[in-house]
């Protein structure tokens, strides 16, 4: 509910932003802005494997009435990335991925709950 | 009684649970095997507790903190709980708390959490849930209930001619995908354990399961069988758990198994439907599908085990 009210104005400033900056270091950055959304739905991640663009905001969307968080988990003894707290049921979580790669994340709750983030 | 005594969950007492929505267990040690009882038959339990070794109760799964449908108010239902507790004909030595004493580990409910606990006048012991220990590996948790515990959670302790022991099994879901207990806790446990003849009765309580219930949900733990080799040469061993918000009991031998009703909400049964997770039902039978527990323990037979629904 909290991030909610927040996510609009950031789309629409986003789009402002694109048609301003259409040059320079800092309108490439800001053309890299974008969100994109998972949906928790029944214990599992809806995408469970999404692809997006360097720069952009992933938001989780918990639709089911039980926690989840949302934790990295990286391999090879990467440093951890991300990790929410508990995203209670109605809540939302987003991070931003500004480093292309592969993210593997789980609940940490409910550890069979698995998804992919892939950063281009 | 009698009939308790050999089969310690009576039709009435089903029917009981069914009807109280919220979790509490009287647990009755006698011959060192527990039983439930269900806690509104109030001259069924003073039956019982004739003759009674030692009893303590369990409760579990207060989820301190939720707000959502399958129970609005989970203080409330933690108060009943206390209450009935408090009403028992025969007096508890004191309660364990088998874990998600929180619903999101948040300083707030684990404060609100304490308030209610300390209404009731019966000693607690605690151990976590994975709902206890998110975000922080229960660092708000261990500070608040786990002063007697070891770094790692754990600790034992004897009461009543009853050696209890309290694992910590949800701190490794990150890597294990399910409960699990570790090989430092297990080296810890057969150490702990040699000290005590085999004559002496065994209580152990964990959060999730410690028999495989149901894994593809994560209702089970991973290494309890490297924790049971140590425990099987005792006469009776009692293992206590939560997670699954309702009672699920299987005797292996010597060692019963007992998973207790939550004080907050339900969950479906293994199986039926997408995923676990709060089971909504209407308001007014809420009570009937919570409850606490009364265990009775009595030197040389098994431990009974009384279940009553809030209801």
């Amino acid at each position: 509910m909290t991030y909610f009210l927040g996510r609009r104005p950031l789309a629409a400033a986003v789009g402002a932003v694109l048609a301003v900056g259409a040059t320079g270091a800092v309108g490439q950055q800001l053309m890299a802005a974008k969100s994109a959304e998972i949906d928790i739905v029944n214990f599992a991640f809806t995408p469970q494997t999404l692809t997006v663009a360097r720069g952009t905001a992933v938001t989780w969307d918990n639709k089911d009435e039980e926690p989840h968080n949302i934790v990295d988990v990286p391999s090879d003894g990467k440093p951890r990335v991300f990790r929410s707290g508990a995203v209670d049921g109605g809540e939302k979580y987003t991070f931003t991925f500004n480093d292309p790669g592969t993210y593997k994340y789980i609940c940490s709750i409910h550890p069979r709950m698995e998804g992919t983030v892939v950063v281009k | 009684m009698d009939k308790n005594s050999t089969a310690p969950t009576s039709r009435r007492g089903v029917l009981k649970c069914m009807a109280w929505a919220g979790t509490g267990l009287v647990w009755t040690v006698v011959g060192g095997v527990p039983r439930s009882i269900n806690l509104g038959d109030e001259a069924n339990a003073a039956e019982m507790a004739k003759g009674a070794d030692f009893t303590f109760v369990q409760i579990s799964d207060s989820h301190i903190g939720f707000h959502l449908e399958a129970n609005p108010d989970p203080n409330a239902t933690l108060q009943a709980a206390l209450d009935r507790v408090a009403k028992l004909p025969k007096p508890p030595a004191m309660m364990l708390h088998t874990g998600d004493v929180t619903h999101l580990s948040k300083p707030a409910e684990f404060d609100t959490a304490q308030q209610i606990m300390k209404g009731s006048k019966f000693e607690t012991h605690y151990i976590p849930g994975e709902h206890d220990v998110i975000g922080d590996d229960g660092k708000e948790f261990f500070a608040r209930f786990g002063k007697d515990a070891s770094s790692g959670g754990w600790y034992s302790f004897d009461q009543g001619g009853v050696h209890f022991v309290g694992l910590v099994n949800v701190l490794t879901f990150e890597k294990t995908k399910a409960g699990a207990l570790g090989t430092d806790q297990i080296a810890w446990l057969e150490k702990d354990l040699k000290g005590h003849t085999a004559s002496t009765p065994i209580v152990v309580f964990a959060h999730v399961p410690m028999w495989p219930i149901y894994p593809q949900w994560g209702w089970a733990t991973d290494d309890a069988p490297q924790a049971l080799a140590h425990l099987q040469r005792f006469g009776s061993v009692t293992m206590l758990n939560g997670h699954i918000h309702q009672v699920v009991q299987k005797v292996e031998g010597k060692v019963t198994y007992q998973t207790a009703m939550s004080t907050a909400f339900p969950q479906p049964k293994a199986g039926e439907g997408p995923a676990p997770g709060p089971l909504k039902v209407p308001a007014d039978q809420l009570r009937s599908v919570i409850g606490i527990r009364e265990i009775e323990i009595t030197a040389a037979k098994p431990a009974s085990v009384t279940d009553t629904t809030l209801a």
